[in-house]
């Protein structure tokens, strides 16, 4: 087992780096009924952000977050803007439309940020190796796992506890219900993106030194997160959770353990799970 | 009156080649190829109502079963022709189960899936396929103007059978079932058998595309499997019309000639111009986006699909 700590706790860091991007999906998806082609994307301008900003010192990162963040929601914003000529329930108008909003937003990146992958300075403090359990580890790692789970347990907390979540989850279960008392179907739908787009830049900020910027970053971090959709299902937090865990832990542990197979295990656990509960899914999808 | 625009098209798809230069034949030879699994995605996406972003997985498959019927000697041109769709047919037979019972938006979803892990498979299986390096095909024909006519036959052949089914009660079914399938189960049509059956058609055609490509190629690699070709490939059977085959060829041409048109002008922005297309298109064609889906079906389709089922009852 020994050898393997570091692959599980890499695993952990990732897995919880695409939880915070999918929870983004999950939301654009279940409640506006969004397949969002666009959300690597706006991953990508939170990361290019950061990896613009940082400079190694401390006063970068809330300067980063508050940036990209932004950033990213704007941009979250206008693409609910840009979708609302589209009448819902038209998906393949949607996923035209955001992915032609991708392959424009990430030339547009790449003409401002230059076509190399670039660089990600952490806070000195933060960039040096610490001691665990006799394995040394990279410091920034370790604090990301504990930013990104307390990130998971306040968005849990926000969909369960506040009016706003139970507003969300209302409008996965019946949109038409949460329209007939009153609230208004267009505002709910940017607010999601909105919110989707703020998600996938703090994803993007933080997780930076971990999935860095470059043209490819976004097409990745697409993939991974609707992957980890579909194996979470879309009406729990939990779900999505598990489902990412599991996706981290293929990536790095499945690579260190199983490294020929590895890069078919994680597409193959997706087909055993489609295949096992292709009518389950159905049902389960047909409401959001 | 539509072959009267039909028969001078066809006559001048054959001439193009004694009036174009070479590369401008192997061109389009590869356009005739990625409009043949523009055919596939069509039928998918417009005639049964399956939005797929997958159909480079059977592509992929097709090609990688010609290039190796090919090195291995097994036969020519044709010989690779058939494996391939039948390579293809069997993928989609395998994957089948997993589309088949979802609609809308899942579909276009678990379809991407598909396509990643084929994308992934032909860049790792190095035995079968070469890995990123790709495999350089044993030359089928000596010049780029056989290869091109050899190209127009085959999708001109394929694409008039399709035709021909689709104007058959096997069309008609298909139809029927996108336009009202709680109606059509309540006849006691098996809608699913259906779809299965119009997906795996449709795998034999993009895997006899996939022949097509190393023939006119003759060299097959990853890249020509990506993501973006699967999207391009939707976008351009959108812009054909979705329910029309010929649209669909046409349509996926046009958008794979703007797109390496584009990045020969502009080296660089082309993907922002592309992206620019397919937004343009979102907007201005609604109807014909709108057309195939089956939850928000226009006024016309609604019209259409009551008396499509009733005809499909009588067939049946």
């Amino acid at each position: 087992m020994d050898p393997y700590l570091i692959p599980a706790l890499d695993g952990v860091a990732y897995g919880l780096l695409l939880f915070v991007v999918a929870a983004g999906l999950v939301l654009s998806f279940g409640v506006a009924g969004i397949l969002n082609l666009a959300h690597g994307t706006l991953y990508a301008i939170g990361a290019y952000v950061a990896a613009w900003l940082a400079d190694g010192g401390w006063a970068a990162v809330p300067l980063a977050l508050v940036a990209g963040v932004a950033g990213a929601t704007a941009a979250g914003t206008a693409l609910a803007g840009l979708l609302t000529p589209v009448k819902r329930g038209d998906h393949l108008t949607q996923a035209l439309l955001t992915f032609g909003l991708a392959l424009a937003g990430g030339s547009l990146l790449v003409s401002a940020f230059g076509p190399e992958d670039l660089p990600v300075r952490v806070p000195a403090a933060l960039d040096r190796p610490i001691d665990l359990a006799g394995h040394s580890y990279a410091a920034y790692r370790l604090v990301f796992i504990v930013v990104a789970a307390v990130i998971a347990v306040g968005l849990y907390l926000a969909l369960t506890r506040t009016r706003a979540g139970m507003l969300v989850r209302a409008a996965v279960d019946d949109p038409q219900m949460v329209a007939c008392l009153g609230v208004n179907p267009t505002r709910v739908r940017v607010g999601v993106l909105a919110v989707s787009g703020a998600l996938a830049g703090l994803a993007g900020v933080l997780g930076a030194p971990i999935i860095g910027p470059g043209p490819s970053t976004a097409a990745t971090v697409l993939l991974l997160s609707l992957v980890v959709v579909v194996l979470g299902g879309l009406n729990s937090v939990v779900g999505t959770l598990v489902a990412a865990l599991a996706v981290g832990e293929i990536q790095t542990l499945g690579v260190a353990l199983l490294p020929t197979a590895a890069p078919f295990l994680l597409y193959a656990a997706m087909a055993l799970i489609l295949a096992a509960r292709a009518r389950g899914l159905l049902r389960r999808w047909s409401t959001a | 009156m539509k072959w009267l625009v039909l028969l001078p098209a066809v006559a001048l798809a054959v001439a193009v080649p004694w009036l174009v230069d070479d590369y401008t034949t192997a061109t389009l030879s590869r356009l005739l190829v990625l409009g043949l699994v523009g055919v596939s995605v069509a039928l998918l996406t417009g005639v049964t109502g399956l939005p797929t972003l997958g159909q480079t997985a059977p592509f992929a498959a097709g090609a990688y079963a010609a290039a190796q019927v090919g090195l291995h000697e097994v036969g020519g041109p044709p010989v690779q022709l058939l494996a391939a769709a039948g390579v293809g047919a069997a993928f989609a037979l395998l994957t089948a189960a997993l589309v088949v019972y979802a609609r809308g938006v899942v579909v276009l979803m678990i379809t991407l899936a598909i396509g990643e892990l084929a994308i992934t498979v032909a860049s790792r299986w190095k035995a079968a396929t070469g890995g990123t390096d790709g495999l350089i095909a044993t030359a089928a024909f000596d010049s780029d103007r056989a290869r091109y006519l050899y190209a127009l036959a085959v999708v001109g052949v394929v694409v008039t059978l399709v035709l021909l089914a689709l104007r058959s009660p096997a069309g008609l079914l298909l139809r029927a079932s996108r336009d009202d399938e709680a109606r059509m189960r309540a006849s006691g049509h098996p809608v699913t058998a259906y779809l299965a059956g119009a997906y795996v058609a449709a795998g034999a055609i993009a895997g006899a595309g996939g022949a097509l490509l190393v023939t006119t190629q003759q060299y097959v690699s990853p890249a020509d499997f990506s993501f973006d070709t699967a999207a391009l490939l939707l976008l351009g059977v959108v812009i054909g019309g979705a329910g029309s085959m010929l649209g669909a060829v046409a349509g996926t041409a046009l958008v794979f000639a703007a797109r390496d048109w584009l990045s020969g002008l502009l080296p660089g922005h082309a993907p922002l111009l592309l992206g620019a297309l397919f937004v343009l298109t979102a907007y201005l064609l609604p109807r014909g986006v709108a057309g195939f889906d089956w939850r928000r079906i226009g006024r016309r389709d609604r019209a259409a699909s009551p008396r499509a089922v009733r005809r499909a009852n009588q067939e049946a």
